[in-house]
């Protein structure tokens, strides 16, 4: 994910904010939101939206500046009236193809050319029936119209769906927010009790390098950050009620400004304690909120889900479990690590 | 140390890869002394089970000498014999809690690529995908044991390896496909496929009370086995009709419960089958589940349908319609083997039963080569392998 990326995309207009504190309730429906899409699927989607948006340019700019031409070409009668219609598809096109190529990830532009699809079909649908009309090329080009109202289509609709956008929520203030929940075979006082001391989270948080805590409420945090960089920022607790709930916030001078909050509740049927992390990110813009992407990579859904597998690893069987094949840290063979490329 | 890894479709090789060590504190380091190579292992073998990587090393189905124990390992000590369970069990989540070893929550390091294909995600296993923990594997000299506080069985003396052996799957395997029939005074099982695996479901199932069995393959070599040894009655599906077969020989009622020990690599004389492997070659399915069908249509009203055959993805044709109109049950589960080792180890050393009586071929570790080629090509009425590193 990066910077460019995230302003791009929008996040659910009405999103549960995510202040610490009061914000704190589950966001569980919501999940079902979030797709893990691979990285190519976003990349191969989003030059689908490419391709329609030039599509759209190609098609305006000479329907503004040689409508006459265009109007041969499709077959409908050269008369102002027409070449006044083209004129406003032209424009129509441009903006909507400007549109695209701008925000690739929003689905309003693709509706757009949706609209514009039903228009020009309406458009041709009336040459087809005027006598000056030349059939077949007329005909023609409603095929092609056709052809492409169906990409439009498919490609509207999947935005609309949240395929293509990138996992986790990022919001219009360019944060980012992930909600995970897991349920770990501990009381809710032992997890709270882990979970409570810091200094144990970058034991299974894979991004962050390490956590001192410095006070009653106050701890400083450094977390890994992309080309072997380090980004830092003091936190206080915010919250905190035992074997219920944790909510933290950075603090002032922050690299990066975010908050969390972490929730037990005992699971039904003493099948121990669900445990629902969220985790805000608010990048300020520039170098550090393409810092923040890198904090979590394409994933930052898939790393925090990780990093929750690992504290119930750590929970229930007293450390992180490592198999031949992940000890390298790196995709590798399933075969045992040689001296020294122990990844942990 | 010496291994056996994948390099591809229809390709193992014996390699040099680094020695194992203590990587968890919960581990131990076994040299193993003797291991198999599994019906499952041919659908690795054949590239249908996802997420392979050239070298990966292979087999989950070994038992060895313990070497060296983690931290966290109180009750094995250097030099124990034990034979290990192919699934990797912490022990300490729900799921072991309840008995359920092969759903593990905890042993699964790359769980979310299976939950990526499957929704959720299985137990970790020896050598079998990196979607299924990308653990090494047992066809080597040694191997890596991780929680060996819980899974490995130790072994008594006076039962020899050969013996002991298949507690790691295979005898489990069979007799959990026969418990999941819960079988009752005067019930017919049938036996989809007389690999190994079926054999010990149809051992099993006799332990367990069946009246008769019922095996079903289409090589002569492996029916006689099922009927020799076993003591099944058998239909050759490329000489009968299997449906007409079952009806025959049952009242027309079908069998009482269906165990299906063939898996997602099924055969089938005619169209069907044709369909199946063209769909596969094609990936519009990942399985061809002809056995399965024919169990479900076989199947008396009423009925369980027992799975352990392997499948790894998604099925076509799959007759719901007879399940649901039917009453029919349909059981299935990567082995739970933690809870049947020490049970299955009680029946042998009473002499209730000899797992010997599978194994055709004995090997070296560096034979396992030919050993895969002959075992995928039923060559040499190949039935089981074991490898001596």
């Amino acid at each position: 994910m990066t910077l460019q990326q995230s302003r791009q995309t929008r996040g659910p207009a009405s999103g549960p904010k995510a202040e610490v504190g009061g914000g704190t309730q589950p966001l569980g429906p919501r999940q079902g939101e979030d797709r893990q899409q691979s990285s190519a699927h976003h990349r191969s989607r989003e030059r689908f939206s490419r391709a329609l948006g030039w599509f759209s340019l190609s098609l305006g700019l000479p329907a503004v500046a040689t409508p006459r031409e265009l109007a041969r070409l499709t077959g409908v009668p050269d008369d102002q009236q027409n070449r006044t219609v083209l004129r406003v598809v032209g424009v129509r096109e441009l903006g909507v193809g400007f549109g695209i190529l701008t925000q690739p990830r929003s689905a309003a532009w693709l509706w757009g050319r949706v609209a514009g699809d039903a228009m020009d079909l309406a458009l041709l649908g009336l040459a087809l029936r005027s006598k000056h009309a030349q059939q077949s090329r007329v005909t023609a080009a409603t095929a092609a119209v056709v052809g492409v109202t169906a990409l439009d289509l498919v490609r509207a609709v999947q935005l609309s769906r949240g395929l293509g956008r990138p996992s986790g929520r990022v919001r219009e203030d360019r944060g980012m927010h992930v909600l995970k929940t897991i349920t770990v075979n501990r009381s809710p006082e032992e997890v709270y009790g882990f979970w409570h001391d810091f200094r144990n989270l970058p034991r299974f948080m894979d991004h962050l390098e390490d956590v001192q805590v410095i006070g009653e409420r106050r701890s400083h945090w450094k977390a890994k950050a992309p080309a072997g960089r380090t980004v830092e920022w003091d936190a206080e607790i915010v919250e905190d009620r035992p074997g219920e709930l944790i909510a933290w916030r950075s603090l002032e001078g922050a690299d990066v400004r975010n908050s969390g909050s972490v929730r037990f509740t005992p699971a039904p049927g003493r099948r121990g304690t669900e445990v629902r992390v969220e985790l805000h990110y608010s990048p300020p813009g520039g170098v550090v909120g393409a810092t923040i992407a890198g904090l979590f990579g394409e994933e930052p859904d898939q790393q925090v889900n990780g990093d929750l597998r690992r504290f119930k690893q750590v929970m229930e069987t007293g450390e992180v479990v490592q198999s031949d094949a992940t000890t390298h840290g790196r995709p590798h063979p399933a075969q045992p690590p040689k001296d020294g490329v122990i990844a942990q | 140390m010496k291994a056996i890894t994948w390099n591809g479709k229809k390709s193992v090789r014996v390699e040099q890869v680094p020695d194992p060590r203590i990587l968890n504190a919960r581990d131990a380091i076994v040299k193993i002394t003797s291991t198999a190579i599994c019906g499952s292992d041919l659908h690795l073998y054949n590239g249908f089970i996802p997420t392979m990587e050239n070298g990966d090393v292979l087999g989950h189905e070994f038992m060895g000498e313990v070497v060296e124990t983690g931290s966290g390992v109180a009750n094995l000590k250097v030099g124990d014999r034990v034979v290990v369970p192919f699934p990797i069990a912490c022990g300490k989540c729900w799921s072991c809690q309840h008995e359920l070893y092969s759903l593990c929550e905890n042993s699964n390091p790359n769980a979310w690529m299976a939950e990526k294909l499957m929704g959720h995600s299985p137990a970790g296993l020896f050598g079998y995908s990196h979607m299924l923990g990308g653990y090494a594997g047992g066809q080597a000299e040694y191997a890596r044991v991780p929680f060996a506080d819980v899974g490995p069985l130790k072994v008594p003396e006076g039962v020899s390896d050969e013996q002991v052996l298949f507690l790691s799957d295979i005898f489990p395997t069979g007799y959990m496909g026969a418990e999941m029939c819960d079988i009752q005074p005067g019930d017919v099982i049938a036996v989809w496929g007389c690999g190994p695996v079926g054999q010990f479901a149809i051992a099993s199932a006799f332990l367990l009370g069946a009246e008769r069995v019922i095996a079903i393959d289409r090589f002569p070599y492996r029916l006689e086995m099922a009927r020799d040894k076993a003591g099944a009655e058998t239909i050759n599906y490329e000489e009968a009709d299997v449906y007409q077969g079952l009806m025959e020989m049952t009242g027309g009622r079908g069998p009482d419960a269906c165990i299906d020990a063939a898996g997602m690599e099924a055969h089938a004389p005619g169209l069907l089958n044709v369909y199946d492997r063209a769909k596969q070659a094609v990936m519009l399915e990942t399985d061809r589940p002809i056995a399965l069908r024919e169990a479900i249509m076989a199947c008396r009203n009423g009925g369980t349908v027992s799975v352990i055959g392997i499948y790894g993805g998604f099925i076509d044709k799959f007759p719901m319609g007879s399940v649901v109109n039917r009453s029919l049950t349909i059981k299935s589960g990567q082995t739970h083997v933690h809870r049947y080792m020490r049970p299955l180890l009680e029946r042998i050393q009473k002499g209730e039963i000899d797992p010997s009586f599978v194994i055709t071929h004995r090997m070296r570790l560096d034979d396992a080569p030919r050993g895969y080629e002959i075992f995928v090509n039923k060559q040499e009425a190949c039935e089981k392998i074991v490898l001596k590193p």
